[in-house]
């Protein structure tokens, strides 16, 4: 009995093998496959829809499919925890055999799931997070940052804040490595005195002994990196303390996008933020993706959107560069550092570390024309900026 | 500018305190008088702000919102007792971990269903969004400070139930003796469904409040259940007095450590460094000050177990 059962099984175990075997080598010829590894819950969860809708968006727009060939997405939440995250992503790559990785938007999320994605040779299109590590000395022919390096858009708030001629300056991130890379972009650029800085941990959401701490500081502006539901918080409870007639607020476009201000309003009238992308950028394949999102999603997009759309657009361009032959990693590399497609944010190309070299703007939230509290751009901070680490990096 | 911030850190601590007061005060009764280890309490704050949050986006009315979401979850809680709970009374205190930990674990994924993966978003009414000038030069949040105010008038009301009401009589003699209780002829059945609707609705006044200074999203329970049972355990269990002092002592060194160990540290070694160890040291420091409380006093501060 004992002989016959495990003998059952073995058979069953070939069988099952086998079958998959079948299947792996029929869909890496006629479909395309995309894992959406991304924040579908809790207080980042914001960030990690956007991304999602900004990319079905464009999915959408290539009529379904990517450089001809039809495309299945399959969406997981990796609920912001690093090592739920990890086992996803390993079944991603293992079972479900993806041919492209994208969606993480947490920069610790994204260097705990990085090692199992480029062992694996399966190409990551960042749509947001982007860790010094991966641009610096970790960096990896297998992950592509479509967005920014996390440093970028707050150099460009530094920029600002000492154009503007502040002197003292108070600053809060979460304590993460993204909020680590914030700050050291933002000091890299303001060169005033730091009176007070602060780190607080990812699940926080009550800021007021840190706001106590400001207010003691003496500070003329704060400036925060607080993504999402933190921001939308914290600037409820900035503007709740009075603290707001005292101090300028700053931030990056991630706490001053249109997720925070629909959840703040009018006490963000006023801010100043940075951002590579603007939805009132004047280039066709921004004003459609904007009227197009507006239109099936009912809301204006964010970066995040934009980040997403153009993640698709990348995977696209690259598909249809190789012709479809994916297996051929060397060229579908060749075709994704080409970047050969219209991006929402206006023109871009990829550095040596296969992060963008591209243009950031200075934008301020005002009422449109319609009446909506919107941002509004400005000017531009950089031209042709590229992150810091490149020169750290010995890409292969 | 120090002595501002002092005060400020206070009024801080004093907000948080009252409020895991609240969450203390129903947890502790359930342990004391029925011995019960309920680890669903923090569903239950959760539901009460789901429920509070609904109510108020679908009225317009914080108010009513909150008056609406305590009275559905004390029903809520009522009707748990006489349906799950009542059944656990019984049994040892793993089948009631592993029982109340599955209500947790289905609570939490009904309030996904329900209400889906994000956080809801609540507002305080319009007219406590902004700052009230304390002293000259000193703002502080509206509020906070009306959160501090409900919460004192809670402590009160709670207070005067409990040690001038027949019923709170009953409930003291159910957390000192509960044998001797039931001898005496006190109905139990009946003490300690209203018992756990009071805990409910407590738990849903939190909820409700500090919804819009955090996030009224899943799992929000959890991590505040953990401080409340530090809570209880430091100020004794069954005892609500032990409850209030607990929760002011951890809420207290909570805020402070936030603040003045970042600042120490600063000081000490310098931001990076400061911005690791802080963080880190702070939120030890709540553990330390329990570890202490059992080493001098195991029973807690003010024991209700004679």
């Amino acid at each position: 009995m004992k002989v016959s059962c495990s003998k059952a099984l073995s058979l069953t175990l070939t069988a099952a093998a086998a079958l998959s075997l079948l299947a792996g080598s029929a869909q890496a010829a006629d479909k395309i496959k995309v894992g959406m590894l991304s924040t579908l819950s809790g207080p980042g969860a914001g960030l990690g829809v956007d991304i999602r809708d900004g990319f079905n968006l464009a999915l959408k727009h290539s009529g379904g499919k990517f450089g001809g060939l039809p495309v299945e997405v399959i969406v997981a939440d990796d609920q912001a925890k690093p090592d739920a995250a990890k086992q996803t992503a390993d079944r991603l790559v293992k079972r479900d055999k993806v041919d492209f990785m994208t969606g993480v938007v947490f920069s610790n999320v994204m260097l705990a799931v990085g090692k199992p994605i480029f062992d694996s040779k399966t190409f990551y299109i960042s749509a947001n997070a982007g860790p010094s590590q991966y641009a610096g000395a970790e960096c990896n022919p297998y992950f592509f940052n479509v967005a920014w390096q996390n440093d970028n858009l707050h150099e460009a708030v530094g920029k600002t804040v000492q154009d503007k001629g502040f002197k003292k300056a108070a600053l809060l991130a979460p304590n993460y490595p993204a909020g680590k890379d914030a700050l050291a972009g933002f000091k890299r650029y303001f060169k005033g005195q730091i009176v007070s800085e602060a780190y607080t941990p990812l699940s926080q959401l009550d800021y007021g002994a840190e706001l106590s701490k400001m207010r003691a500081s003496g500070a003329d502006a704060v400036y925060i990196f607080l993504p999402g539901g933190l921001g939308v918080n914290f600037i409820k409870q900035f503007v709740g303390a009075g603290l707001s007639k005292d101090m300028t607020l700053f931030g990056p476009g991630f706490s001053a996008d249109e997720d925070v201000i629909r959840a703040v309003g009018e006490p963000m009238l006023g801010m100043f933020n940075t951002s590579q992308w603007a939805h009132d950028m004047d280039n066709a394949a921004n004003k459609r993706f904007v009227a197009d999102f507006q239109k099936e999603y009912g809301r204006l997009p964010t970066l995040y959107a934009s980040q997403g759309y153009d993640a698709a657009r990348l995977m696209d361009a690259a598909v249809r560069d190789v012709k479809g032959k994916i297996e051929d990693k060397d060229a579908v590399r060749k075709a994704l550092k080409a970047a050969k497609f219209d991006s929402v944010r206006g023109a871009f190309k990829f550095n040596t570390n296969q992060h963008p070299i591209q243009d950031y703007y200075l934008r301020v939230i005002t009422k449109d024309a319609q009446g909506r509290i919107t941002n509004r751009t400005l000017g531009t901070v950089f031209k042709n900026h590229a992150d810091a680490y490149v020169g750290e990096c010995k890409m292969p | 500018m120090t002595g501002i911030l002092v005060l400020e850190q206070s009024l801080n601590g004093l907000q948080f305190g009252l409020m895991l007061f609240l969450l203390a005060a129903g947890l502790t009764l359930v342990f004391g008088i029925m011995d019960m280890i309920n680890l669903a309490h923090g569903s239950i704050y959760m539901v009460g702000a789901y429920l509070i949050a609904s109510i108020t986006a679908a009225s317009g009315s914080f108010w009513l919102g909150l008056g609406g979401g305590v009275v559905a979850t004390a029903a809520l809680g009522a009707v748990l007792e006489l349906s799950v709970l009542r059944r656990l009374y019984g049994r040892d205190h793993l089948s009631q971990v592993l029982g109340t930990f599955a209500i947790l674990l289905m609570s939490n994924e009904a309030v996904r269903m329900i209400w889906g993966a994000q956080p809801l978003a609540l507002n305080p009414p319009a007219a406590l969004a902004g700052p009230v000038e304390l002293l000259p030069g000193f703002s502080y949040p509206a509020y906070r400070l009306f959160i501090i105010a409900v919460g004192l008038a809670v402590a009160l009301l709670l207070y005067l139930l409990v040690t001038r009401t027949r019923y709170g009589m009953q409930v003291r003699a159910g957390a000192s003796n509960r044998e001797m209780a039931l001898a005496m002829g006190v109905d139990v059945r009946r003490l300690f469904t209203a018992v756990f609707a009071l805990g409910a609705a407590l738990c849903a006044v939190a909820g409700g409040l500090l919804g819009p200074l955090l996030a009224v999203q899943v799992g929000m329970g959890e991590s505040i259940l953990i401080l409340a049972f530090v809570v209880i355990v430091i100020g004794g269990i069954g005892s609500i007095r032990g409850a209030l002092l607990g929760a002011m002592l951890v809420g207290g060194v909570d805020t402070a450590g936030r603040t003045l160990i970042p600042l120490l540290f600063d000081q000490l070694m310098g931001p990076e460094a400061a911005a690791n160890a802080g963080p880190a040291l702070s939120s030890i420091l709540i553990y330390v000050l329990m570890a202490a409380v059992l080493f001098w006093k195991p029973q807690g501060l003010f024991p209700a177990h004679g």
